[in-house]
């Protein structure tokens, strides 16, 4: 396009700016009725020895204001190119309002908090890569949770009785197994794709829950009993301040999840392999009248899917907990599925989904020894409130693979 | 090279799709392979390809008996095909769909998409296709994706290239490059075999033609000792009317008054600009236009399945524009949809109960809540007699018809109230030479009978026989509005192609 004045904008594009507009505002009313409230300084620690601090109040009226502002802009003229750079500023000054507003008088670890971000987004981002794998070979997979929960529950036994590799290794298959499942049922029986993936959610809910009642915890020391991996400082990287606690002092799993992000971009966008696999997930016919064989490559990318979803639950267990409990996952697999709205089936964006919905629970968890006044029961449930906004108001309408869901049979 | 198929036999549960056939084709030639919807090209094309395998029969190679069980097999003995629906990615570019299957590949297995650039550039150069290699394919043209399914098929380097069907979706000018895209094909030294239902097509392009019936090849002929209504004839299996026969219209009053109408799309495209005509009892008005440039919608403006956003449709002096489907009907309009599966029929509902969806409701067929399934049976039988619906039992699902038998229903459920306009969308879509001539005959009989019609086809010699005027359809807007006694067609398709022949006036 070469418009030089006057960008071309729909109606839904317009519809879109204005309710940005009015979250504006909302966030503003936010700003000026509630983070005002609490006076006293808020300590941010971003090192061992260093912190910042922000007035709340001040912070609050001076934002609320801004806000106001920003709003008008964006009601009045819109930003053009711009307004995903105003959004994105706006929402994280909002968020650091909130945080002052939240621990007015006292002071936390915002490094702490978002090293606990990276690291919690790891099973959200494995699932998600998962669910791209999955979907963009055209099988629908909201099986993912029942692959997260199986895989922990397994790896934590196979680790307790082995070691941590065994343990994860374990866990893998385990993934590997329940994709097989979907697979064959899906691909070779033509079942509906979304039941056979609910029926695998909650036979691994069922499975892991028997044996977590009546394996487990009467073996407790045995079989449930583990010390997880320990973080592993990447030298002079991690000597980076801020930055370097955050991202390179962590454990095994998070590079590995950073590992496999990069490879399911490399893989999906600049190899034959990707290029086939896109393919059939948009239009498996044209693939297969060129000789492409389209079961088979989707056979081999769910395995695949499932293998990486076994990572992911392991990461329960092995990466952070040292043990299984009943459904330790709580609906992972779902903000995973989520993830990868967010990122419209791009790794790289499903990755900024899941430390965004990581952010809302790590927040959850520091928040907790604040007295805000918020009931712990909605903290709780942060993260899938985040997950709702975040899926219905700001990605819009996505385009999800088009063959998604549906049978291939050669003619 | 030479290709033969021989004897080749494919079974269906209950059909026999091809029954025996034999053919062959040879490099440096065109074989045009014709016949009705149904009559088996498409099943013979896919066991060619390698997508069915056939149950007797064989295939040779230069006379050596091959076997292809997979579209591979066929590709790497030099077989290319061009589907009817093209089979291309919308989403990925020009380049990323031709390389698909044969991808050039640097270390580890990475695309190197540069050399599948050259590649493109290459084959679209030689045979001067201009295509732009990283264009994507959802926003090219039809005739240009058809170009980009011709370099797919000639990278693969086929000696043999099947097209089915390929002019059903193109303008008449785009037609002409067509054929000269064949004709240096054929000059290249490669073989084309050309699928088609369209009997001046396969005359003017072909070297030899075959004709399929039914499952067997019941003709050959040479395109310079025979003519259309020879050919026609054995496809059909009988005499055919091949020209409309109809007498001068004599249009009255006005029925039909569509007045500026203006459709948009949920994100903001016009499909239909400010659209103001009428048709007048005792005359058939033609649309003419390439798929695509507002006549579905403008359609479904006037059957009442789409809102216009702007403008009057007034019904015989009632203004229906904001009236429902039925509300429509029962003023008196008959609509013939474009998709028979999707918006004509219930096709697993039987043909009684199809045949009285748009009368159940009405005292004759019901009473309160209860159906009189024995009227509606007996008047269904009285259609099935009466529209020439050639099925065994009218309590059977409408699946199990033909295509021109189902579109018979829908042509005796529409036509056989009492109304006062008719709206047919693509009225012979898809449907065998016989049934067309029926359906023709039914459209003019009505004229006579008074009714207005509105015909909707993308077949333009179908409009400019069928009617007593013609508009043509371009981006949404009417761009003429002619008599087809007066213009050519290649007039007409200057019009559709949204240009003016010269001398024409505004």
């Amino acid at each position: 396009m070469t418009t030089t004045q006057g960008i071309v904008i729909s109606a839904e594009q317009r519809k879109r700016a204005r309710s940005v507009g009015i979250t504006y505002l909302v966030l503003a009313a936010v700003c000026l009725l509630v983070f005002t409230r609490r006076a006293g300084d808020a300590g941010f620690k971003i090192g061992e020895s260093s912190q910042f601090t922000l007035p709340a109040q001040g912070f609050g009226w001076a934002l609320g204001i801004v806000l106001v502002a920003v709003a008008a802009g964006q009601l009045l003229r819109g930003y053009g190119k711009l307004s995903n750079v105003v959004l994105a500023l706006a929402t994280a000054a909002f968020f650091m309002s909130f945080l002052a507003w939240a621990a007015a008088g006292d002071s936390f670890s915002f490094v702490g908090m978002l090293q606990d971000t990276v690291s919690r987004s790891v099973p959200i981002t494995l699932g998600a890569i998962g669910g791209i794998l999955s979907e963009r070979s055209g099988v629908i997979n909201i099986s993912i949770e029942g692959m997260l929960l199986a895989a922990a529950c397994t790896s934590a036994i196979g680790a307790s009785l082995t070691n941590l590799w065994i343990g994860t290794l374990v866990g893998v298959l385990t993934g590997v197994a329940l994709a097989a499942v979907l697979a064959v049922m899906s691909i070779r029986y033509k079942v509906d794709q979304v039941i056979v993936g609910f029926a695998i959610n909650f036979f691994a809910l069922g499975v892991t829950s028997f044996v977590s009642f009546r394996v487990l915890v009467p073996n407790r020391d045995t079989m449930n009993n583990l010390l997880p991996v320990m973080p592993i400082r990447i030298p002079l990287l991690a000597d980076i301040p801020f930055i370097g606690q955050i991202l390179f002092d962590q454990t095994i799993f998070v590079y590995f999840s950073f590992v496999a992000v990069a490879l399911a971009t490399w893989g999906l966008y600049r190899t034959k392999w990707g290029l086939r696999t896109r393919a059939i997930g948009e239009y498996p016919r044209a693939a297969g009248t060129l000789g492409v064989d389209v079961n088979k490559l989707r056979y081999r990318n769910l395995l695949l899917a499932g293998a990486v979803a076994g990572v992911g639950g392991a990461w329960w267990p092995i990466g952070i907990v040292g043990r299984f409990d009943q459904n330790i996952t709580n609906g992972r697999g779902f903000i995973a599925l989520a993830a990868v709205i967010f990122g419209r089936w791009h790794p790289v964006g499903a990755l900024c989904g899941a430390l965004v919905f990581a952010l809302s629970e790590a927040v959850r968890l520091k928040i907790g020894n604040f007295d805000t006044g918020i009931p712990s029961e909605f903290l709780i449930m942060a993260p899938y409130v985040v997950t709702i906004v975040v899926v219905a108001g700001f990605i819009g309408a996505s385009r999800a693979p088009k063959a998604a869901g549906q049978v291939y049979e050669d003619q | 090279m030479k290709f033969e198929l021989r004897g080749i036999t494919k079974r269906f549960p209950g059909v026999v799709a091809n029954d025996g056939v034999n053919l062959h084709v040879s490099t440096g030639e065109v074989l045009a392979l014709i016949g009705e919807n149904g009559a088996g090209k498409s099943t013979l094309m896919n066991v060619l390809y390698g997508l069915y395998r056939a149950d007797e029969g064989e295939l040779l190679i230069d006379g050596k008996p091959s076997h292809f069980s997979s579209p591979a097999d066929a590709i790497a003995a030099g077989i290319g095909m061009v589907h009817q629906h093209f089979m291309l990615v919308p989403v990925m570019t020009v380049a990323e769909n031709v390389v698909l299957g044969v991808e050039p590949t640097g270390r580890f297995g990475s695309l190197d998409i540069d050399e599948a650039r050259r590649m493109v550039r290459e084959v679209s150069d030689k045979y001067s296709l201009e295509l732009d290699p990283d264009a994507v394919i959802e926003d090219l043209s039809v005739g240009v994706r058809q170009r980009v399914e011709i370099v797919k098929v000639l990278m693969r380097d086929a000696k043999i290239v099947v097209f089915d069907e390929p002019t059903a979706v193109l303008t008449p000018s785009e037609i002409l490059e067509f054929f000269e895209i064949v004709r240096s094909l054929v000059a290249a030294g490669r073989g084309v075999i050309f699928i088609t239902h369209k009997l001046k097509e396969a005359l003017s392009v072909a070297d030899r033609i075959n004709v399929l019936r039914r499952g067997k090849v019941v003709g050959e002929a040479l395109p310079k000792n025979t003519s259309e209504s020879q050919i026609a004839e054995m496809m059909v299996g009988r005499a055919v009317q091949l020209v409309v026969d109809k007498t001068e219209a004599v249009p009255r009053e006005s029925m039909l008054d569509v007045r500026n109408v203006t459709v948009v799309e949920p994100d903001g495209r016009v499909v239909v600009d400010d659209v103001t005509f009428e048709v007048r009892v005792g005359e058939i008005v033609g649309v003419a236009g390439v798929q695509g440039n507002g006549q579905t919608e403008l359609v479904e403006a006037i059957a009442g399945l789409r809102r216009a956003a702007s403008g009057s449709i007034v019904l015989g002096g009632r203004d229906i524009t904001t009236d429902s489907p039925r509300e429509r009907h029962e003023a008196g309009m008959a609509h013939i949809p474009e998709d028979r599966q999707r918006q004509g029929l219930v096709t697993d509902l039987s043909i009684v109960e199809n045949l009285v969806l748009t009368r159940y409701h009405d005292s004759e067929f019901s009473s309160g809540i209860r159906m009189k399934w024995d009227v509606a049976k007996t008047r269904a039988k009285e259609l099935v007699a009466a529209y020439d619906i050639r099925t065994t039992d009218p309590a059977q699902p409408a699946s199990t018809l033909s295509g021109g038998n189902q579109q018979k229903v829908i042509v005796a459920r529409e036509l056989s109230r009492e109304i006062r306009l008719a709206v047919a969308a693509q009225p012979t879509r898809g449907i065998d030479v016989g049934s067309i001539e029926y359906v023709h005959a039914q459209i003019v009989k009505e004229r006579d009978a008074g009714r207005a019609v509105l015909v909707v086809s993308t077949e333009l010699d179908e409009v400019m026989s069928l009617a007593d005027r013609v508009l043509v359809m371009y981006r949404g807007r009417i761009v003429a509005d002619v008599d087809p006694k007066k213009v050519s067609h290649m007039d007409i398709g200057l019009y559709m192609a949204g240009s003016r022949p010269s001398g024409a006036v505004a």
